[in-house]
């Protein structure tokens, strides 16, 4: 851990600007993640921006939907209970994730802006290029259990590890930001990156910009939405292969499709054809798998974590035919339905 | 017959549920740990872990660390000062054959993790932020780390270890008779590394008292251990070091041995003759011991109606470059079945990794998972229930350990009762043929076993003028009970109220004991003190006949009984006086005694002792997403006489709870390239969460053993042996598939 400024925030100009000054500055709120990061030492911040202060912790009606404060906490939405009402996929996903106590402490932008738990990412006595650009990858032919497999470059095969997150890319969320170049929207499929050539960079924020505020759109999908999540062990741990389903039915067919997948690339993960194929078909197995196998037809594994391709396959039918018969994964039982 | 505690011949307190007397200080925070006490100026030292397996150290950096304010020095093997020169002095009680590891000793890197530096500062914060300052060069070699890749440098072990019986002499022929057998098995099986990863980490607090005298606290199963390792290493003088550890946060045989951060928190504790506190990190819990991944090959050759004909079990264990770690894996085989014709092999290979180190029913985890999987298979190849067929092949004498019979063995009762509060009598034995909805159901059952042992162990009891009475020794109570049950004994010996007896333990002061493992605590220690308490009792008797119209003249020890505070004539209790008021009459503050308590030579030379048990299994298996829940498991018990069946429960609880993880969860991943464990955090290590666990039943079925006089055999370590065999067996039954390499995660069902 090395030692650090630290300032607090009052008002989100505040914010950007205490950053502005400050290139290895790092914006805390509950600290969930940046806290181990620094007593790993994988992240150094030169000083920490204290926004815990900033008024971004509500959540209010907008435009038919809801806004989501930045600093609302994962307990306050997935608790909320026009969330719960009406965005059953959001509320599901993030009490699929963490513990009781890291969802009390962890914010909505925070989740955001979590990093990898890839295990090289976290460790300093190993090469990576998102903690070291020019390092080097040892994920790749390495332990590779909890790895991408779809979006991967030759320099990464990192995952996002959200949950919430993947029930945002499939609520198709808008994310609200600030920074020294004023105000803008990021639709949420465009908030994450691949790694590309750049692994070192999670999301496309400009430098100094803050999340103020996460919308949900009005469509909100009733029942018909699934957060399917498969892991190592029922409760907290990452996972393996999510799927966050979401349907619009017109009696048996299918009008709207949704289906984002977590723990297998470095964004949550969708495909527009698979979508696009469902629409129109029954709300069947067969129409399920068919989209299943277009998906994952792009999967390019490695020797860990090659069951992750018909693990993704078997669990995008499954949260499918969840999301189709209104029932979805409970997040309170001891087993998967 | 089992003897009973009290002389009465009632025991009010032992047999009976009791909660831990040590509950209310752990609830309250009142309990302390070694990386918890403090001293006048203490320092602490943070360690430097190296990033390499293999190589040496080119370069230390620490001009960066040492400008830090607050920071007294950095220790590495460049400036660390001189301790004991030869091996000899560093073999701690449970050491095995070879060079122990010495912390910052030379600039040679043995493995991956291995502490390079210690950075000692004024506080925690400060040597924290100036560890991360240090910058070490290595040379690098290419380390071998990989089990499978070094099985042709297998060689059997040339020293054996104390304590660790090696595999017996073959008998018969046990490859002619296979070849020839009507029913032939052989399959080979792995278990994968495992990192014992107690709550607590590894911490030692050692703090400077002047003149040369030394109050450690250290995170150990037995401070003893820690002492002479200490006295041994550092050249000391035993009477001027007292190691202490009231209370131990899990250890599960992690704390057996003296680790490095105590070698390091006495170094600089010398060199600086300050006090000095070392606590290691999480991630630094997997940069010493562990249980050893374990390639395993059974064969087995048996009639067409399941008799076991031909038997051989051959092992292949990793050990590092330095130890040759032993454990027994292999012996379980012919411990549990009877056969004609058996051979056992047993070997290592040298890796660069540190030497593996008991963890929870070491060797006996590995191996009877291999053989009560195996002998499921056998069940299924000739039809047989696999209850049927373990009765049918049921050792009546060790065959390990010269045919001696076993001095008590209820393992038919565990079957018997086990099998009928599971319902196994309603298993269809066809795999695949149960089914709940989208669910396949299994049924799966194991044999498990764990030896009954005893240890030189003394204790001490001292009875006080106000009627209150201490008892204990330096063993640790490593969350087991002990402090609870030693309090039942010593209160039913004195015929005392649990109250009016406090236990002491974990500090060197005490009567000397050795580290609590081995399931072998609850038989030395309580002996002890129960032979303490009764000494106790025997010059509570003399004064009580010495007193004017003493209500026991003309009575014989034998005939008087201690109960509710008072020494009497047992079958008048009306005549007899209150403890206190012999002492009062006397004239005394207080009496005490020290005993001993030791192996009964008598009995191991005609008996073997172990405890054993039948662990029943059921999964639910979701076969389409490689989901296997353990909704139901039954473990029936043998392990003689129980204490406290509250303790006990919750001691075989834990055990079957670590067997789910090791049969569904856990597992060290080795990147073979870095030669590095990856996954070392308990967010990527996992053991069993509250959604992983259903229903778990535990029967203790009668025993009645003569090995020490308290008739107890012991149970830290039972509960968790078979449990993954059980699990493996019924995953078996739901799904027809027979995985043979834990843990049993999603990849493998799907595969």
């Amino acid at each position: 851990m090395n030692r650090f400024d630290y300032v607090r925030a009052g008002t989100v100009a505040e914010a950007v600007q205490a950053f502005a000054g400050a290139p290895d500055a790092r914006f805390i709120a509950g600290g969930t993640n940046l806290v181990d990061l620094m007593k790993y030492d994988v992240e150094r911040p030169g000083r920490l921006v204290d926004i815990t202060r900033l008024p971004l912790t509500g959540i209010e009606e907008r435009d038919g939907g809801l806004r989501l404060g930045a600093l609302a906490t994962n307990a306050d939405v997935a608790y909320d209970a026009r969330v719960r009402e009406r965005y059953p996929l959001l509320a599901n996903a993030i009490l699929a994730g963490a513990s009781a106590q890291l969802r009390n402490a962890a914010s909505t932008g925070g989740n955001l802006l979590q990093r990898t738990r890839c295990y090289y990412f976290y460790d300093t006595a190993t090469p990576c290029n998102k903690r070291e650009p020019g390092s080097g990858c040892p994920a790749i032919g390495g332990v590779s259990r909890i790895h991408a497999i779809f979006g991967t470059s030759e320099h990464c095969i990192a995952t996002h590890p959200s949950d919430m997150c993947v029930a945002l890319a499939a609520l198709e969320a808008v994310v609200q930001v600030a920074g020294p170049a004023g105000e803008r929207s990021i639709p949420f499929a465009e908030f994450h990156r691949l790694p590309g050539d750049a692994p070192e960079r999670d999301t496309n924020l400009a430098p100094g910009e803050i999340v103020v505020a996460v919308d949900l759109p009005a469509r909100d999908f009733g029942q018909n939405v699934t957060y399917l999540k498969l892991r190592d062990r029922l409760s907290y741990a990452f996972a393996l292969v999510s799927v966050a389903a979401a349907l619009e039915l017109d009696g048996g067919t299918i009008r709207t499709a949704r289906l984002a997948l977590g723990g297998v690339a470095h964004k949550p993960w969708r495909n527009a054809r698979a979508e696009a194929l469902l629409v129109g078909k029954p709300a069947e197995r067969a129409s399920f798998q068919a989209a299943a196998d277009l998906v994952v037809a792009e999967a390019k594994p490695q020797a860990g974590n090659a069951f992750k391709v018909e693990l993704a396959r078997r669990a995008i039918v499954r949260g499918l035919e969840q999301a189709a018969a209104g029932t979805p994964q409970s997040i309170t039982d001891k087993r998967i339905q | 017959m089992t003897q009973t505690f009290s002389s009465t011949g009632s025991d009010r307190f032992v047999g009976s549920a009791r909660s831990r007397v040590d509950g209310p200080a752990k609830v309250t925070g009142l309990a302390r740990y070694a990386g918890e006490f403090t001293g006048p100026d203490l320092l602490h030292g943070t360690v430097v872990s190296g990033t390499i397996a293999r190589g040496r150290i080119t370069g230390i950096d620490t001009e960066a660390a040492e400008a830090v304010p607050g920071v007294i020095k950095v220790l590495t093997h460049e400036n660390r000062p001189r301790t004991a020169w030869l091996d000899y002095n560093y073999q701690d009680a449970v050491a095995p054959p070879g060079s122990p590891f010495r912390a910052l000793y030379d600039d040679k890197i043995h493995y991956s993790g291995q502490p390079v530096a210690l950075v000692v500062a004024e506080d925690f914060e400060t040597a924290r932020h100036a560890a991360a300052l240090v910058r070490v060069s290595y040379a690098a070699e290419t380390p071998a780390t990989d089990l499978t890749a070094v099985g042709d440098l297998a060689y059997d072990p040339p020293k054996k270890r104390s304590g660790i019986k090696p595999p017996p002499k073959p008998w018969g022929d046990a490859d002619a008779v296979f070849d020839t057998s009507a029913v032939k098995l052989r399959e080979t099986y792995r278990i994968a590394t495992e990192h014992h990863n107690p709550m607590e980490p590894h911490a030692s607090t050692v703090i400077v008292e002047g003149e040369g005298r030394y109050t450690v606290y250290d995170k150990v199963q037995g401070v003893s251990n820690s002492h002479a390792y200490l006295a041994s290493v550092f050249g000391l003088d035993k009477d001027k070091v007292r190691v202490m550890n009231p209370y131990l946060g899990g250890g599960f045989g992690s704390g057996l041995r003296p680790q490095y951060q105590l070698f390091l928190a006495m170094l600089a504790a010398r060199d600086l003759d300050r006090s000095v506190r070392v606590v290691l990190t999480r991630d630094q819990m997997w940069s010493f011991t562990h249980r050893p991944e374990t390639l395993q090959t059974v064969s087995l050759g048996a009639d067409a109606d399941g008799t076991l004909q031909a038997l051989r079990h051959d092992a292949l264990a990793p050990t590092s470059r330095f130890e040759d770690y032993q454990e027994v894996v292999v012996n379980w085989s012919a411990v549990l079945y009877r056969c004609d014709n058996v051979a056992l092999t047993y070997k290592l290979a040298q890796l660069d990794v540190f030497t593996p180190g008991d963890m929870r029913a070491p060797g006996a985890v590995t191996g009877v998972f291999a053989i009560e999987t195996a002998m499921d298979e056998l069940a299924h190849a000739t039809g047989l229930d696999p209850i049927e067929l373990r009765l049918k092949n049921y050792s009546e004498r060790d065959a390990t350990a010269e045919d001696k019979p076993f001095g008590s063995k209820a393992l038919k009762s565990c079957f018997t009762q086990g099998a009928e509060r599971f319902g196994w009598s309603r298993r269809n034995p066809e795999p695949r043929s149960m089914r709940e909805g989208r669910e396949l159901v299994g049924w799966g059952m194991a044999t498990g076993v764990w030896e009954s042992m005893m240890q030189q162990t003394s204790a001490h009891a001292i009875l006080t003028a106000d009627g209150k009475l201490e008892v204990g020794n330096s063993t640790g109570d490593i969350g087991t009970g002990t402090y609870t049950i030693l309090t039942q004994i010593a209160a039913d010996s004195l015929g005392l109220t649990m109250e009016a007896v406090t236990t002491k333990l974990g500090d060197t002061d005490l009567p000397e004991a050795p580290v609590a493992g081995g399931s072998w605590t609850a038989a030395s220690s309580g002996t002890a003190v129960m032979k303490a308490c009764r000494d106790v009792g025997e010059q509570l008797f003399k004064l009580a006949r010495q007193m004017d119209d003493s209500p026991l003249a003309n009575v014989d020890f034998e005939r008087v009984a201690f109960a509710e505070g008072r020494i009497a004539v047992a079958d008048d209790p009306a005549r007899g006086v209150a403890l206190v008021d012999v002492m009062r009459a006397a004239g005394v503050e207080k009496l005490e005694a020290t005993a001993s308590a030791a192996p009964d030579k008598d009995f191991n030379a005609t008996y073997e002792a172990y405890t054993h048990s039948a662990i029943f299994a059921e999964v639910k298996v979701d076969e389409e997403l490689g989901q296997v829940r353990v909704t139901r498991i039954v473990s029936a018990i043998a392990a003689g006489k129980v204490l406290n069946p509250k303790t006990a429960r919750s001691q075989i609880l834990g055990g079957v709870v670590m067997g789910i993880g090791s049969a569904l969860e856990e597992e060290s991943m080795m990147d073979t390239r870095l030669g590095r464990f990856m996954n070392h955090n308990l967010s990527e290590y996992h053991v069993p969460v509250n959604a992983d666990i259903h229903d778990i039943e535990v029967i203790f079925v009668d025993e009645e053993d003569k090995a020490n006089p308290l008739g107890v055999k012991g149970l830290g370590e039972i509960g968790i042996v078979g449990t993954a065999a059980a699990i493996a067996n019924a995953v078996h039954h739901a799904t027809g598939k027979r995985i043979r390499d834990l843990p049993i995660t999603i990849d493998k069902i799907l595969a």
